[in-house]
């Protein structure tokens, strides 16, 4: 049996996700309809007043592109699951690491980069501070890139349940906790006019160790669900 | 004891009701942590005991019948 | 030593010595724990600023140690039983959430009520309630995650990979409320650089805290004997166990 280069094979495995997602637009557009609908309730719930807008914009902001981050979470792993193609990925000689890896790769680029590259419009709509808005499409970027990555243990570890739903929320909304904190106040301090590399730099630190630990968890995760 | 009286140390100056409540509220939820474990130990085993005599019984009149 | 590990993947073995430990033990935290909070409630001098509020530290500071401590039981436990599939690792995981989900809950309930006479409010979104909370959520997903699975021994696998990621995350998240709260700390409230205590006050602190970790190993044990009973209800052991106790 000749099986492909590792490499060759994390690429043909995201090129088959990023393709599953682009042959449904709207499943790939469902977030950023989600972000900028929730975006809208704050100023109907807050009253329209700019000047508190713009205070809370950073964390609203935030706030919400964690929760559509949450939501596309849940379905990663689910039609590869009811399909049999997971299993098929598992019991592959390619090491489970790295070809987890491509699956959080893909779920980044189809919802954390697109929010990341479509909050400054929603950030303007917001009066967020002009000298904000590019600290706050890095962080956003940044940071999605970790939520992705523990958003995939959650998904991996309720693949096999019928109800997942409401049930990823709860394991993996504490652990968002410190993303939170730093991508909220990286924007804070932009706003404040402070330098926003050192946030930054956490955060990047947050992904490199989310990158070298999760996908073991993720694997196990996977394991996990096809015995069950 | 520090107090004067037990009307004293009721009140505490004032903070009686938040430390009394807090010491109620944590001697409940002990109890709890105590009771229930012992409690359910007892249920399993009454259900194991009931479905062993029931085995019991069945092995015994399959005995009968032969 | 290897034999005292065969031992300890015994399920009888492990019954009955827990019910040997719990006679002794079990009298004397209680006996520990009333004294520890007598001792506190009623034998120490106020504090000067906090006058007798400050009573209320006797509960909430053990039960938050503990708590804390209970999560890290939790996940080695957790640990132990996926890596050497040993199962008496993955009873000892099972019984030790609802424990430590108590204990967090008592120290967030007690610290909200020791709030309100010192700081004027019931809810201060200070680092280390916030962190405990956090806490509480993890221990909360951990009993949910168990619950949600059918397959038990799956069920059991998937709570020690969630404790682990846990594990690695507490540091990261206590870290960052903190330092988050003192990014947001308003002018007016100030804990910070109080951490000495009179020997007087500090004696039946040591006393509670030794008699909430004792409480925490009486219960862990207590929901590992349940719990062994229900795993291994098919087995011979527990029918001798049984008729034993009818006889009675």
């Amino acid at each position: 049996m000749n099986t492909l280069p590792t490499v060759a094979f994390m690429r043909r495995l995201l090129r088959r996700q990023l393709l599953l997602a682009l042959r449904s637009p709207v499943d790939v557009a469902n977030p950023l309809i989600f972000f900028g609908m929730v975006i809208v309730l704050f100023p109907i719930g807050l009253g329209p007043d700019p000047v508190i807008l713009a205070r809370f914009a950073p964390g609203i902001l935030w706030i919400v592109a964690l929760l559509s981050s949450l939501l596309t979470s849940d379905a990663l792993f689910r039609s590869d699951f009811d399909d049999g193609s997971l299993e098929q990925l598992l019991l592959s000689p390619q090491p489970l690491y790295l070809s987890v890896l491509s699956y959080v790769l893909a779920h980044w680029l189809i919802t954390g980069l697109l929010l990341a590259l479509m909050a400054p419009l929603f950030a303007i709509m917001l009066g967020l501070a002009v000298q904000a808005i590019a600290p706050l499409v890095a962080s956003l970027a940044l940071g999605t890139a970790v939520l992705s990555l523990v958003g995939c243990i959650g998904a991996s570890l309720t693949v096999s349940l019928r109800r997942g739903g409401m049930l990823i929320a709860l394991l993996v909304l504490p652990l968002y906790v410190p993303v939170l904190i730093f991508g909220s106040a990286a924007v804070q301090a932009a706003v404040d006019g402070f330098s926003v590399l050192p946030y930054l730099a956490i955060l990047a630190a947050m992904l490199s160790l989310g990158i070298a630990l999760a996908p073991f968890a993720i694997a196990a995760g996977l394991r996990i669900g096809i015995d069950a | 004891m520090y107090f004067d009286s037990w009307q004293a140390a009721l009140v505490m100056d004032g903070h009686g009701g938040f430390v009394w409540a807090a010491y109620a509220i944590t001697t409940l939820g002990v109890v709890w942590m105590l009771v229930y474990p012992a409690w359910s130990r007892r249920r399993a085993l009454r259900q194991l005991a009931v479905a062993v005599r029931r085995e019991q019984a069945r092995a015994d009149s399959a005995q009968g019948v032969r | 030593m290897w034999s005292f590990f065969h031992k300890l993947g015994s399920p009888p073995w492990l019954y009955s010595i827990a019910g040997t430990i719990l006679r002794w033990l079990l009298p004397i935290t209680l006996v520990v724990l009333v004294a520890g909070a007598v001792w506190g409630l009623l034998y120490t001098p106020p504090d000067f600023r906090q006058g007798n509020s400050y009573r209320i530290m006797y509960i909430h500071v053990p039960t938050a140690v503990v708590a804390l401590a209970g999560y890290y039981v939790m996940a080695i436990a957790g640990a132990i039983s996926l890596i050497w599939r040993m199962k008496m690792a993955d009873v000892a995981m099972r019984a030790a959430a609802p424990i430590g989900a108590m204990l967090t809950f008592l120290a967030l309930v007690t610290g909200a009520i020791w709030g309100k006479p010192t700081w004027g409010t019931w809810w201060e979104w200070d680092a280390r309630i916030t962190s405990m909370l956090v806490l509480f959520f993890l221990y909360l997903g951990v009993m949910v995650l168990y619950d949600a699975y059918d397959n038990k021994e799956a069920a059991g696998r998937a709570c020690a990979v969630l404790s682990l990621v846990g594990t690695v995350n507490i540091p990261i998240i206590y870290k960052s409320v903190d330092w988050w709260y003192s990014l947001h700390q308003p002018a007016s409230i100030k804990f910070t650089g109080e951490s000495t205590i009179d020997s007087s006050m500090l004696y039946p602190l040591l006393l509670m805290i030794v008699a909430f970790y004792a409480l925490y190993t009486c219960c862990l044990l207590m929901n590992m004997r349940t719990e062994l009973l229900r795993r291994e209800a098919r087995t011979g052991w527990v029918r001798r166990l049984i008729v034993e106790e009818g006889k009675g």
